[in-house]
């Protein structure tokens, strides 16, 4: 396996930068009100193992990314224009979602981005069927990586999904970010096991751990799992320890997380662990991190501003058709 | 030659299967076994490869399929009784129902449902399922009562760019008949007149079409000329062959297979008090099972859905108002 390289480390560090940047502008427009539609839910925690996965999937190889509520450094990574969550979050009808739905629940389909439901766990046997009609088309090799977290690993969903894309041998990456809180449930009353990646074994599917603050064990864990569900095609399940270092969504002020874990190894800020870590290895100095941020904050204030001048859907236009097949639509309030 | 309901089924996903290279048929025994009822008996020797069976896990099923639709494909896939489509639930009214409208991405998938009761299956191998999914907003729903039906309307709604619930009745999978399989047929959202009448309409879909019209028959022997419409499709409602046919006779009766609470026949009680209200000469009535699971004796199967008897003496209650 080849080590992880000054080139891989810095984009995808300056990926999890543009991700934090604007997930911090959001955040604080949330606070101040207005203008943030709908609710806000961080990815602030998870950048590495997200990003780290996002780098090594391709949409031109045909890969799918299915990411969750915390996968904007993820999603970037993959490729999603920083407009998609700019126009989401604030509301603007040229918005991926136009206005119908939000958020995090943004996708595009089409392009190897689809697009979560809230129910969690549900996204995985999705990801897996895209995964099959690929092979039964005949379309070159690529892989599919669906992200949970642990609360989704207690769905009756993801135990479904888990077992079918094993038994159809799947090139499925299934990251599993162990923030260690569901909402406000910690997970000695989310699974009983001794780690989740035990589970992989029962699943029959190959199980990888990593420290999910350490941004190079995560490029270097996802190089070897994307690899290996591309060359095996057979479901690979990476288990990053990691904490979520925000609220469940800004609405909550996480007053239930043990203090202690945030002293922990798992508890560290991934954008931390990985400055310290470039500026160690030299591959790049305090003025280039201030490069770096500076070209992040600059775009993150270009799509936030272009999309706040941007109107919001209108209903009057709306076309209230949930068909494809215009001809079936009802005609509404009878 | 002559075809059975079931049979046309099978037909029906061999011809989408040589015609179309997307379709594809995923669900519990649908390969060498040919499928609980044997509606895909011999498919996977005819079509290798494009005839799955799948594990017990009807959520990750219906999400595979939606997967497999984002991808251009055009999945069938077959509980092996509706009953545990319930299983899948989530994935149909949540996933595959809202996609389109989400995301501009069409969800054409075809869940396939052997439904309705037959004497001896009991709560969970009877169940009409076709009000739960009517509900939701992005889905079609189809309740086939005829073979030629039963082909064609699969045969369009697996052409559909939409998610299709496909309510096959278990009781018509074999004594069910025709001569020959249709060429054309009336279009999915057109219901049919299945029986001309003037003193009174009977609403209904699916087998309680048949029982229907027994009843009309013997509602004849008295004198009284009953009109039957088969929705056909009940997601939508062609609400307008409702009306027209309540404007001939000025009384209606809606009868269906499914739990009395809500459901398609009181909407259709519903759309005929709101648009039509001035036509009706009496109250319209409906007729359901009764509020209680189904049960699995036949003694007590028979009495809890409605059959010809019970809609005879709805009718000839309503004739009398």
């Amino acid at each position: 396996m080849s080590p992880v390289t000054a080139e891989k480390f810095i984009t995808t560090y300056r990926w999890m930068l543009l991700a934090r940047i604007l997930e911090d502008r959001i955040a604080s427009l949330y606070r101040a009100g207005g203008a943030i539609v709908g609710g806000v839910y961080l990815g602030r925690g998870q950048e590495a193992f997200s990003a780290a996965l996002g780098v090594h999937l391709s949409r031109e190889r045909g890969d799918v990314f299915g990411g969750l509520i915390r996968d904007m450094a993820g999603r970037l990574a993959f490729g999603e224009p920083l407009l998609d969550p700019a126009r989401s979050y604030l509301g603007s009808a040229k918005g991926p979602m136009r206005g119908r739905d939000g958020n995090i629940h943004r996708g595009r389909p089409t392009e190897g981005l689809p697009a979560m439901i809230s129910h969690l766990g549900s996204l995985v046997s999705v990801v897996s069927g895209m995964l099959l009609a690929k092979r039964l088309k005949g379309d070159p090799p690529c892989v599919g990586a669906s992200c949970v977290g642990d609360g989704a690993t207690s769905t009756g969903a993801f135990h479904e999904a888990m077992n079918t894309a094993a038994i159809e041998r799947l090139p499925l990456v299934v990251a599993v970010a162990n923030n260690q809180y569901a909402y406000s449930t910690p997970t000695s009353r989310q699974y009983a096991c001794e780690n989740l990646v035990d589970r992989a074994k029962g699943y029959g599917v190959t199980g990888h751990v990593v420290d999910g603050t350490d941004l190079e064990a995560c490029l270097d864990i996802f190089e070897r799992a994307v690899t290996a569900a591309l060359e095996t095609q057979t479901p690979q399940m990476v288990v990053g320890k990691l904490l979520r270092l925000s609220g469940h969504g800004e609405h909550d002020d996480a007053f239930y997380v043990d203090p202690h874990l945030r002293e922990e190894s798992s508890g560290r800020d991934p954008l931390t662990v990985a400055e310290t870590h470039l500026l160690e290895k030299g591959w790049g100095t305090p003025s280039d991190v201030d490069a770096w941020t500076a070209d992040a904050v600059e775009r993150v204030r270009e799509a936030m501003t272009q999309a706040q001048r941007e109107g919001g859907p209108d209903a009057a236009v709306e076309t209230w058709e949930a068909l494809a097949s215009r001809h079936l639509v009802e005609g509404g309030n009878a | 030659m002559s075809i059975t309901y079931l049979a046309a089924i099978r037909e029906a996903q061999a011809k989408a299967l040589a015609d179309d290279p997307r379709v594809f048929i995923y669900g519990q025994d649908v390969a060498t076994f040919g499928g609980a009822f044997k509606a895909t008996k011999g498919l996977s020797e005819a079509f290798p490869g494009r005839v799955m069976d799948a594990p017990i896990s009807e959520d990750a099923m219906v999400g595979m399929a939606i997967g497999a639709a984002i991808e251009g494909m055009r999945p069938i896939v077959e509980m092996q009784f509706a009953d545990f489509s319930s299983i899948a639930f989530n994935q149909i009214v949540n996933q595959a129902a809202t996609l389109y409208w989400r995301t501009g991405t069409p969800c054409p998938i075809t869940v396939r449902l052997p439904s309705g009761g037959t004497a001896g299956s009991g709560p969970f191998h009877s169940q009409s399922m076709e009000a739960l999914y009517a509900h939701y907003p992005g889905l079609v729903v189809l309740t086939p009562a005829t073979v030629e039906d039963a082909y064609s309307m699969l045969l369009e709604a697996i052409a559909l760019p939409d998610p299709v619930i496909f309510c096959e009745h278990k009781l018509l999978y074999y004594h069910l008949k025709a001569e020959s399989l249709p060429v054309e047929n009336l279009p999915i959202g057109e219901a049919r007149v299945v029986r001309s009448g003037q003193h009174a309409t009977i609403v209904t879909y699916s087998a309680m079409v048949h029982e229907s019209l027994k009843a009309a028959g013997m509602m004849a022997e008295d004198g009284y000329h009953i009109e039957v419409v088969d929705l056909r499709s009940v997601k939508p409602i062609d609400t307008d062959t409702v009306l027209a046919s309540v404007a001939r006779t000025g009384r209606l009766l809606a009868v269906g297979e499914a739990f009395p609470w809500g459901g398609v026949t009181s909407e259709v009680i519903a759309r005929v008090a709101a648009e039509g209200f001035d036509l009706l000469d009496c109250p319209p009535r409906r007729l359901n099972a009764r509020d209680t699971p189904i049960p699995y004796h036949p003694n007590l199967w028979k009495a809890h859905r409605p059959t010809a008897d019970t809609i005879y003496s709805a009718l000839t209650n309503l004739v009398r108002l």
